[in-house]
């Protein structure tokens, strides 16, 4: 029955989609209904082909397959990121790199939402997903909830991805940072979000263990505060049915507080409170031994989410917005540093005792230098966040070096330590394939992430000293074009560090690549085992 | 504007102190009697049930 009602709603869903298509007002909502119209197809096929087959029971195991396919799409959706920041780093340092060919779609314009959104949603959702999944079910010691509704939440952010990539290139965007996908994907996140949500806490509901571990708590209040985050700030009216232009709810300094009270806090919920849940669970588990305080973990989440949500004005100082709200906004980032510095030694601390993990270990290795630039770019953050730091470092490379050491110090190292981590489990392999190439993936990204960062400071203080130069007079002493100018050498810099990133990033993906094709695979006698 | 005028009022008087008072009792209800023991259990829950489900039976406890 339930087969039969999804063969209809799929069968629906492709003839509308290519309804859609043939009466697009737009190229990009074209490509993209087209794209629907194949998704629902090949859905379509998958059920058909698999209907009436027997389901065995399988509360007796852990659903690993969806978390599996989750570590795949991190690899590979880090690797596009990865090489979209570095062709968009070699563009800004080389500008004849904005092919006349290519004029409209690969552009800086145009692929700097596209590097954006592969590493935040793409590289970083699907890291949380897979994790997600991962952790709830081994610290709830039950199986997901909801059959295979995990595979819905997988491929549904799949396709969210390629629409909005796709999109991106072909300009269908609201022109919100962070949050550009049009309003039909926006629909698309809101149905698969509710699913993610769902099934994780469908998975605390029927958990065999009597208490939540504190990963969950993070998770968990990730998945909701990013629902509300996207609700609020994608509030639009679309113009059509039939395309991708949509008008805004909100209009001027509203809208603008909206946007970053989005922005500010999916960095904080969606790449922090999430990534807390990967650390809080993988870095005692590599390190064999039970987070540092436990105590100290619960006051880091409340202080996090009493905290956070109040800190997103602090991107709006010297605008029109009011001043009592850029204050707050100002004031609440500055507390916020010790919860993020508690949580930092909670992570830190965890390996107390376990010090000479870090000689022999590259995996406990990444994971701890993650830590550290968690720590790093939340004293940098609050810093930055005082208005007459600020006033010099807003709108130059500053900010970007900052983010990068987050993203990639922190989310990115703390990704590749927790792929690490599942790998050779998920597959069942004994051990990784090379230690020795872990260790290259650690320098590299290590380097690169130093390279990026000091360019970015570099690049970022010069260019905020030479705005507010002014002579004996009070005229301004330098052009826009002259900043640009001075900014090269750090550019190709930058450049430089990214690619070494990258290399590091593929490095990974063939030590993974060869865990599971070249290493025997576990023995294992639990197999056929019954649940007694 | 009367709406704005009350929720702002509201926002930074009764509810800040509110969410001040429940901030700092969740943070005291962690250092409750008793939960050294509590934190201590689920902090090592994670070394378990690493293969496979617990088992359906209501006995939970296995170490």
């Amino acid at each position: 029955m339930w087969d039969y009602l999804k063969l209809i709603g799929l069968g629906l869903m492709a003839i509308l989609a290519a309804i859609a298509a043939n009466y697009a007002h737009d190229l990009a909502y074209q490509v993209n209904a087209v794209t629907v119209m194949l998704a629902a197809g090949i859905s379509f096929l998958f059920v058909l082909r698999t209907a009436g087959d027997p389901r065995p029971n399988l509360q007796h195991e852990y659903f690993d397959g969806v978390v599996r396919a989750g570590a795949i799409a991190t690899a590979f959706w880090g690797v596009v990121g990865f090489l979209v920041g570095v062709v968009i780093a070699t563009q800004l340092a080389f500008p004849q790199l904005n092919f006349e060919w290519a004029q409209g779609y690969l552009n800086f314009g145009r692929l700097r939402p596209l590097h954006t959104s592969a590493v935040i949603f793409a590289f970083g959702g699907n890291a949380l997903i897979m994790s997600s999944f991962y952790i709830v079910q081994r610290t709830s010691a039950a199986r997901l909830f909801g059959g295979s509704l995990g595979w819905f939440v997988f491929w549904g952010w799949q396709l969210v991805i390629v629409l909005a990539a796709t999109g991106y290139v072909l300009g269908a965007t609201q022109g919100k940072e962070y949050a550009e996908p049009v309003w039909y994907v926006d629909i698309l996140i809101t149905v698969v979000w509710v699913a993610f949500l769902v099934a994780f806490m469908g998975t605390l509901f029927k958990r065999k263990e009597p208490h939540i571990y504190v990963a969950n708590w993070f998770l968990l209040a990730m998945i909701l505060t990013v629902a509300m985050l996207h609700l609020v700030n994608n509030a639009a009216i679309p113009v059509s049915i039939f395309g991708s232009a949509q008008v805004q709810l909100y209009a001027g300094v509203q809208d603008a507080m909206v946007q970053w009270w989005y922005g500010h806090n999916a960095v904080g919920f969606f790449l922090t409170a999430g990534f807390l849940g990967m650390m809080y669970y993988f870095v005692p588990k590599q390190a064999e031994r039970p987070v540092y305080s436990y105590k100290l973990s619960i006051i880091h989440f409340w202080a996090l989410i009493f905290l956070y949500i109040w800190a997103g004005p602090h991107h709006l100082h010297y605008t029109a917005l009011p001043d009592w709200a850029s204050t707050l906004g100002m004031v609440f980032s500055v507390i916020l540093w010790m919860p993020s510095w508690g949580g930092m030694i909670n992570g830190l601390m965890t390996l107390s005792g376990a010090w000479d993990k870090l000689r022999t270990d590259p995996i406990i290795r990444m994971m701890v230098v993650s830590i550290g630039f968690y720590g790093m770019s939340t004293f940098e953050g609050p810093m930055m966040s005082i208005k007459a730091v600020n006033s010099l470092s807003h709108y130059t490379d500053w900010t970007i070096g900052h983010v990068h050491s987050g993203a990639l110090g922190w989310n990115g190292m703390i990704t590749f330590g927790v792929l690490y981590y599942l790998v050779p489990r998920l597959w069942n392999r004994e051990r990784l394939y090379s230690l020795k190439l872990v260790s290259w993936h650690f320098w590299l990204a290590t380097i690169g992430i130093v390279l990026y960062a000091s360019s970015m400071w570099v690049t970022g203080i010069m260019e905020g000293l030479m705005w507010r130069e002014v002579d004996a007079n009070g005229f301004l002493v330098n052009a826009f074009a002259d900043t640009v100018a001075a900014k090269f050498p750090m550019y190709v810099v930058r450049a430089l560090g990214g690619g070494l990133f990258l290399t590091g990033a593929l490095i990974m993906c063939y030590n993974l690549w060869m865990t599971v094709r070249a290493q025997p695979q576990r023995v294992t006698q639990h197999a056929a085992v019954p649940a007694e | 504007m009367e709406t704005y005028s009350f929720l702002r009022h509201m926002a930074d008087s009764w509810f800040l102190l509110a969410m001040t008072l429940g901030f700092l009792g969740l943070c005291l209800w962690a250092f409750r009697p008793g939960s050294r023991a509590a934190h201590q259990e689920v902090a090592t829950s994670i070394f378990r049930n690493d293969d496979r489900p617990a088992s359906s039976d209501p006995a939970k406890k296995e170490g």
